[in-house]
């Protein structure tokens, strides 16, 4: 038995599917699209012996679609285009919005799709206002209150789902259409394929959604071309628009028409007074802008505070467990695929997840308690000047932390090119893995002196680079915007959903879930580059550098032959960066920094653990000051030094616009579902760091410093 | 005259939705249809977007937006949601 749960945005569909299914839901996606798609099974029916399953679809306001995404509701309910048909139609709605809510549910009633209505949030209204058997008389199928957040009606709600499948209730309202209307809509129907067709309300009804949703230029899947042309047709004769407010002014007749008998004999108070008190100072022009900075400012504060030591923990762990291996096993190449290959892909991307984490759990508290729309409404003016949405401002804040979360994040903007601009733009924003490189090529080669004697300059240079990302990802906006990702601009038009407290479970798990999403992905991805990296650094293995090796040698310990210098530059790994030298000397750099930015295309932080391996040093674990030393003492052949404070500004503001993130590029690859972005974004990236680069060496060199 | 146009605290009725199609039918299918009360309750702290009620629900639009919906003032108590009072609305 399959059962498909529909309803508006924020009416605690999730809530309600969770108490339904229990733990047994999981998160995937639709084929192609993506949408997070939750499938689970309501165990007490399955234990009463009907296997069922239940997939929560995305929230709608209306069926009437415009892109993929949006025709997944129609998809689902009816089971067309490789979609199950599904037994039955859950429509959730809120208790506080009646007449806007059913408006979904009164298309689906002219769809004659087997219903059941659940009104939510019962508990936010006074009790006795609704009505429900009275909605269920009118509409012709059952209704129930329920409570998701408490759990007031759900058995009820189980047991009518339950009798439900058994005898599937058809509901038999629907709105009085114009006869020219209708002889449109037949018209459209006649063009349907065969596999369209069922019965005369379907047909119809289907008609209406192909008459107010096909247009000349949509992006809608699976449209026929005779149907399509027939739409046009018939939009030649009576515009598209006409027609929208005929259809949809007849359905708001019928519903004001029967609004008052939704109300029981207490009349319904549209306030949400709690709400409207928070919002006068939440979303006051000057306190609740103060009130948001700070907000924002805490999370952005406790994103790195709180994760610090658990990524110390981590880091440690992993440290010790490659230590233990090494003592364990022989030496061999494959004890060093193991400790540096394995062990430290996956702590690569173990790492990572303390901030992921705590990103996902702050997102998803925003989402919950209704602030997430209020930011969006309060950064449009400021994102719109870039040509960005209000709702791009938290995939943005997030990537300062890592692009991966924000680039999920952009799951709330509902128009592609919107999503394709903040993602494009994300990553320039200085993550967390850039800082372990900023801080080595600071404290290497910037003097730890004050500026007038007050400022300091190690300090002001970090600043400085995360103003510079921030500077340059706000003008990449506004060029891209203009460009590559043209568009129309999209309104905004969002809901500000009441306040609600966010229930800790359903919150904790979705973190949970989308974390491990992450793990899967950017985790295999990284792991895999990890691997192959030491690969390219480990091999050819010459013999004669043993020799040289059994020598005593100056600063540090090398613990085995193939970490000596000379082995490196004979590796593979070593070879290509000779092979990228030419290419980045005028840049500053020479063959082992080339090795080093090869390496940090894994994950950035690599970079330092990559410089390390190209200096000789064996494990240093959190103390870099062998490697710091070794930067500042390298030499040329012509006695000149490698590094000196100019290189080290060249290379940290490569680092700053540079793509180096298999991670990143993965997920964009992913969310845009073709390879054409993620090379654009390697790409101009990649000019971009390239060029500016470029500037700063040569122009510093110019200007001789 | 247009939303943008309208005094915060004012309560307005959708005379129509004007625009690009898909934004139409989007404000239409959120409950904007012609006969509608809305009540412009504020701004954002720039200016922009605008801040409404319409049946029971809070929506932000841009100011762009707004000066394609025109409404007319009215004098309505409370908040009930079509011109046609339906049961007796406590304000």
């Amino acid at each position: 038995m399959h059962v498909v749960v529909v309803g508006n945005p924020n009416v605690g569909k999730t809530t309600l599917f969770n108490r339904l299914t229990g733990q047994n839901a999981r998160v995937g996606n639709y084929p192609g699209i993506t949408v997070e798609r939750k499938v689970g099974t309501v165990k007490q029916l399955a234990a009463q012996g009907v296997p069922n399953e239940i997939v929560d679809v995305p929230g709608c306001y209306s069926l009437s679609s415009r892109s993929p995404e949006e025709q997944i509701a129609l998809k689902s309910v009816l089971g067309m285009d490789g979609f199950q048909v599904p037994d039955l139609v859950v429509c959730v709605v809120d208790a506080g919005q009646l007449t806007r809510n059913l408006y979904l549910a009164l298309q689906l009633a002219e769809f004659r799709v087997p219903l059941v209505i659940v009104i939510n949030m019962i508990d936010e209204v006074p009790e006795k206002t609704i009505d429900a058997s009275e909605i269920s008389e009118i509409f012709g199928v059952p209704c129930l209150p329920v409570s998701a957040r408490t759990g007031l009606g759900v058995d009820a709600l189980r047991a009518s789902i339950a009798a439900a499948l058994k005898t599937p209730p058809r509901p038999r309202l629907a709105p009085k259409y114009d006869s020219e209307l209708i002889r449109h809509v037949d018209r459209v129907a006649e063009a349907f394929p065969a596999a369209w067709r069922r019965n005369v309300e379907h047909d119809r009804a289907l008609g209406l959604w192909a008459l107010t949703s096909v247009e000349a230029d949509d992006e809608l899947e699976g449209i026929p071309s005779e149907l399509r042309e027939r739409v046009l047709e018939v939009h030649r004769e009576t515009s598209g628009t006409t027609i929208d407010e005929a259809v949809i002014t007849a359905r708001y007749a019928l519903l004001d028409d029967l609004e008052p008998r939704f109300y029981g004999k207490v009349p319904p108070k549209h306030e949400r007074l709690a709400t409207k008190r928070i919002d006068q100072v939440l979303l006051h022009p000057v306190f609740g802008f103060a009130i948001f900075i700070a907000i924002m400012l805490l999370v952005f504060q406790s994103l790195f505070a709180w994760s610090d030591p658990a990524i110390s923990l981590i880091e440690t762990a992993f440290g010790a467990l490659a230590t233990f291996v090494t003592e364990l096993l022989p030496p061999s190449w494959f004890r060093d695929l193991v400790t540096e290959g394995v062990i430290g892909g996956v702590g690569n991307v173990v790492v990572f997840l303390p901030q992921i984490l705590l990103l996902f759990l702050f997102i998803g508290v925003l989402e919950d308690s209704g602030y997430m729309a209020r930011v969006a409404y309060l950064m449009d003016r400021v994102m719109r000047v870039l040509g960005l949405h209000g709702r791009a401002f938290v995939p943005m804040l997030s990537g300062f932390a890592c692009a991966v979360p924000a680039i999920l994040a952009t799951r709330t903007m509902e128009r592609q090119r919107d999503r394709l601009l903040t993602m494009l733009v994300v990553p320039l924003m200085t993550c967390s893995a850039r800082l372990p490189v900023y801080t080595l090529i600071i404290a290497a080669l910037f003097p730890p002196t004050d500026l007038f004697g007050a400022l300091p300059v190690q300090g002001l240079l970090m600043v400085g680079m995360y103003l510079f990302s921030l500077l340059v990802s706000l003008i990449a906006a506004w060029v891209l915007g203009r460009t590559v990702v043209k568009g129309k601009s999209v309104p905004l038009i969002l809901e500000l959903p009441p306040y609600r407290l966010p229930r800790i479970s359903t919150t904790l798990r979705m973190m949970w879930q989308r974390s491990s999403l992450f793990l899967k992905e950017a985790g295999s991805v990284i792991m895999v580059c990890t691997i192959v990296l030491w690969a390219l650094l480990s091999f050819p293995k010459s013999a004669d550098v043993a020799s040289a090796a059994a020598s005593p040698s100056p600063s540090h310990q090398i613990e085995s032959a193939d970490l000596h210098p000379t082995a490196i530059e004979r590796s593979y790994g070593g070879q290509l960066g000779k092979l990228l030298e030419p290419a980045i000397e005028p840049l500053g750099f020479d063959w082992k920094i080339g090795v080093g930015i090869i390496g940090a295309f894994a994950a950035r932080e690599v970079f330092v653990s990559t410089m390390g391996l190209v200096y000789g040093i064996g494990d240093m674990g959190d103390d870099d000051a062998p490697l710091r030393d070794q930067i500042r003492s390298a030499t040329r052949p012509d006695g000149s030094p490698v590094y000196s404070p100019l290189t080290g500004l060249s290379l940290m503001v490569f680092f700053a616009l540079a793509c180096q993130c298999v991670s990143t590029l993965s997920v964009v690859r992913r969310e845009t579902r073709s390879w054409r972005w993620p090379a654009f974004l390697f790409g101009y990236m990649t000019i971009l760091a390239y060029a500016a680069s470029f500037l700063v060496y040569q122009g510093g060199t110019l200007l001789g410093f | 005259m247009t939303l943008a146009q309208s005094r915060i605290g004012d309560v307005v009725a959708i005379e129509a939705v004007e625009g690009e199609r898909s934004f139409r039918r989007r404000l239409l299918e959120l409950g904007l249809v012609p006969g509608t009360l809305v009540t412009f309750l504020g701004v954002a702290p720039l200016g922009d977007p605008l801040q409404l009620t319409v049946r029971g629900c809070q929506l932000s639009i841009r100011k762009s937006e707004a000066l394609q919906i025109r409404v007319r003032v009215t004098e309505a108590l409370g908040t009930s949601a079509s011109l046609v009072p339906s049961a007796p609305v406590s304000a």
